[in-house]
């Protein structure tokens, strides 16, 4: 064995008691792999320069956090990248490069992985809600070459509402500015956003800029479509590129 | 079940429990009692959770526990009924009394989940060529079907030949029998329960849409308990151990069981939205969460496809090529700069986002350096054959392992490259990744572990050898053209992408709408799902093959494990 060909004091011969103390080795191991996460991840949670403060972002509205909801349970972020990197072409494909506080309230993050299909950062008002549908329904009615699956079966299903409160209130527990208010109106709200003539005050007043009308074609009904809409005509619009200063940041 | 109950008088010799065996005196140990009570009160909360939820998909979740715990329990008792007074001995005639139950388990489930993997692999493979195959149905969209592929193939086929492959491992170089009596059974039927209850949620819309760890937080939970359990059973396994020394594929098993259980609690902390709903909601948030998946996701790949198959490169390739591992000294030096550097990693996943510029050089910069140790290992493998080379001409079992290690050698150099921001940026969001993947997960992860079922299965089932050797060498070449197919579709695809998408006109115009790149990609789509059904085809010979094998009537007159080659390092 290894012991009897090293001499006593050789940094080999000492690893023998790694290897002969189960519990040591387990030790040494976990020291060893936690020593690069936390250098990494902690620092994230109190330099201030990992998000910086940008007037507009709020959390999403009862409507949209259900449609994100729905864009989180078929898997997009499997195709569809929400993160534009700082490159010329791609800021000139997307728009502005994507901002830390934009993703700041998402829990998951959705940045993704892979552009199977095009990045969705900033989607939101680049395609009126009649494109959006008959895309969402039939992807290749509107672009022949699209390889997207269609989701035709959104538009006719109701919006599960039974949770949305709930949903809200687990994301104030960790710390989205979600009032009480907030979580008392959702229902009333969610139903707001998705009806053209309601009184959306409210609305506005609690989600600045939240856009209210009918957003799958069928005023009946409140259905996914209506709530995958909404977040999709939503995302990248929170932020005013004309106000906002790229140099603000910059030490 | 009737593998399970079989299974009750596991090893050689030790008795089976047939009417005449000695039942006097016989006692419920705690462990049959309580784990049969445990199970009975989770039979009963599954029932009353879906008795009580809205979610239709949830609750079939609920009834699929409850009925699996009453399962539990009718087999539990069923097997304390039939069972001797005494537990099976640690020892018979002074030789250990292996407990193979579990190993063989697993290795048929790797095998079955293997070839579902593939194939469904195959099939989002050609959905991407022809979209129409989505069928317009919410559970056979791609969305979710690619998640079920990769959680098929990572967890499902790669975790059983894990679990099952350390199992055996841990007991032959202790030379002891795996600890607990039903704790091992419960690690690995568990595990495959765990598959089931993702896999199945995927297809009905449950999933956290975190990039390999979708599974909701009851799923998490449930395998958190299946997985401390197995480090428990290791570790007793080892304190049995007949050896002053842990061999080292047992350290690189235990990274593996040690830094997963870490890597799969930080990432899936989230609280849920209630006991009767299915969904919750991760605590961490945006750039943070970012950070965390990846410090989850790349390490997913650097110590369960990395450590835990590298493990696997430590007992098999010495066992079947008959030689002493290369060098002791490099294995120390390779196991601990490996999983120190590996950790870092993650931050090249986030290269140009809005992740601090100092996170991802740091990203970078050990993702560089981590080819070192990569490579170290990959020499510490091949190496290992010196003065045995000539068994790659006359045994193609050894040469599919051979070849494994040297698709590691190969992915571990990509990695790095892709790693460094200036590839990245056009590398990142294509097909290259993709390809990336697979020469990694076909050509090492699973070439390594159908060496290593190959090798275990005439060990397990005591035969002289496989069924036929020609058949592996019909599955080795059909599969590595297979891989060849498959990784260089990709590398074409991916770069020419990257281009189009960054290619201007000459009066500065970007040349391609987005919509032009993914025409542009077709043809090698295809060129990639015919890679992958000779893949699959491989596969299927495979499984073909190890059945011809278990159901060969000739049994090995020893057990051809017992002539334990050299596993002590040459030193």
């Amino acid at each position: 064995m290894a012991e009897a060909a090293a001499p006593k004091k050789s940094l080999w011969a000492k690893h023998a008691f790694l290897e002969r103390n189960s519990i040591w080795l387990m030790i040494g191991i976990l020291l060893v792999v936690a020593i690069g996460g936390l250098v990494e991840i902690v620092p994230l949670f109190y330099l201030k320069s990992t998000i910086e403060k940008v007037s507009g972002v709020r959390p999403w509205s009862p409507l949209e956090l259900a449609g994100r909801n729905i864009y989180v349970r078929e898997g997009c972020y499997n195709c569809h990248s929400q993160m534009i990197r700082p490159l010329r072409d791609e800021v000139e494909r997307y728009g502005h490069y994507s901002l830390a506080a934009e993703s700041m309230y998402d829990r998951p993050f959705q940045w993704g992985s892979k552009r199977t299909g095009p990045d969705l950062a900033r989607v939101g008002n680049k395609y009126s809600d009649e494109w959006q549908r008959q895309h969402l329904a039939d992807p290749r009615s509107v672009v022949p070459g699209s390889i997207m699956p269609g989701y035709p079966f959104l538009a006719q299903t109701p919006l599960k509402t039974y949770e949305i409160a709930d949903d809200m209130k687990v994301n104030a527990v960790l710390g989205v500015p979600y009032s009480e208010a907030m979580i008392a109106d959702a229902l009333a709200d969610l139903k707001t956003q998705a009806t053209p003539d309601a009184d959306g005050d409210g609305l506005t007043e609690r989600y600045p800029g939240a856009q209210q009308r009918d957003f799958d074609g069928n005023p009946k009904v409140v259905s996914e479509a209506d709530a995958l809409i909404a977040y999709l005509q939503a995302l990248g619009t929170m932020v005013d590129f004309k106000l906002y200063d790229d140099k603000a940041n910059i030490r | 079940m009737t593998q399970l109950h079989s299974s009750a008088g596991e090893g050689r010799g030790s008795g089976a429990t047939e009417p005449g065996v000695d039942q006097s005196g016989k006692k419920m140990t705690f462990g049959e009692g309580g784990l049969a009570f445990v199970f009975a009160v989770l039979s009963l909360s599954c029932i009353t959770v879906a008795a009580k939820t809205h979610d239709a998909a949830y609750a079939f979740h609920a009834y699929l526990s409850a009925f699996a715990s009453l399962a539990a329990v009718f087999v539990i008792l069923n097997r304390y009924v039939d069972r001797p007074a005494a537990l099976p001995a640690r020892e018979i005639d002074g030789k250990p009394n292996y407990n193979f139950g579990p190993v063989k388990f697993a290795t048929i489930a790797a095998m079955f989940w293997g070839i579902a993997g593939f194939l469904v692999g195959v099939i989002i493979a050609f959905q991407l060529a022809f979209p129409w195959l989505n069928l317009d149905l919410p559970w056979t969209a791609f969305g979710r079907l690619r998640p079920l592929h990769t959680s098929a193939v990572i967890f499902a086929f790669g975790g059983n030949v894990l679990i099952g492959t350390s199992f055996y491992v841990v007991q032959r170089t202790s030379r002891a029998r795996l600890a607990g009596y039903l704790a091992p059974w419960f690690v690995v039927l568990g595990y495959n329960f765990f598959i089931v209850i993702a896999g199945t949620g995927y297809l009905l819309g449950i999933t956290q849409s975190k990039e390999y760890a979708e599974p909701e937080w009851y799923a998490d939970l449930w395998l958190t308990v299946v997985w401390v359990t197995y480090l428990l059973v290791y570790l007793a396994t080892l304190w049995r151990r007949q050896e002053p020394h842990i061999y080292v594929a047992n350290w690189f098993y235990l990274a593996f069981i040690v830094t997963i259980a870490m890597l799969h609690l930080g990432n899936n902390a989230s609280i849920p939205v209630s006991v009767f709903s299915p969904k919750s909601y991760i605590v961490w948030s945006g750039v943070q969460d970012a950070m965390v998946q990846w410090w989850y996701g790349h390490n997913a790949v650097g110590f369960f496809l990395t450590a835990g198959f590298l493990a696997i490169m430590y007992y098999f390739i010495p066992k079947r090529a008959d030689r002493p591992v290369y060098s002791y000294r490099l294995s120390i030096i390779h196991f601990w700069a490996l999983i120190f550097i590996y950790i870092w990693a993650g931050p090249h996943h986030l290269h140009y986002t809005a992740l601090p510029d100092w996170a991802q050089t740091l990203g970078m910069t050990f993702s560089i350096i981590l080819w070192m140790p990569s490579w170290g290992g990959m020499i510490n493998g091949l190496m290992t054959l010196s003065g045995a080379w000539d068994k790659l001409r006359t045994d193609p079992v050894l040469r599919m392992m051979v070849v494994s290690v040297a698709f590691y050698g190969m992915s571990t150099f990509e990695g790095p490259l892709m790693s460094v921001k200036s590839v990245n940026s056009l590398s990142h969001y294509t097909d290259w990744t993709i390809g990336h993947v697979h020469s990694g997960a076909l050509g090492w992860v699973a070439y390594i572990s159908f060496g290593a079922i190959y090798c275990l299965v005439p060990w397990l089932w005591q035969k002289r050898e496989l069924y036929s050797l020609r058949l592996v060498n019909w599955h080795f070449w059909i599969s590595t053209i297979g891989i060849v197919f498959y990784i260089s579709a990709m590398w074409v695809a991916g770069i020419l992408q990257g281009l189009m998408w960054r290619a201007y006109t000459s009066l500065g115009f970007l040349e391609y709408s987005f919509i032009e790149t993914v025409e542009a990609m077709h043809p090698f789509y295809i060129i990639r799902a015919l890679g992958g059904v000779l893949f699959l085809v491989g596969g299927l010979i495979m499984a073909f093959n190890i059945f011809m094998t278990i159901r060969q009537p000739e049994t090995a007159e020893a057990d051809t494990g017992a002539r334990n080659p050299s596993l002590v390092p040459a030193e």
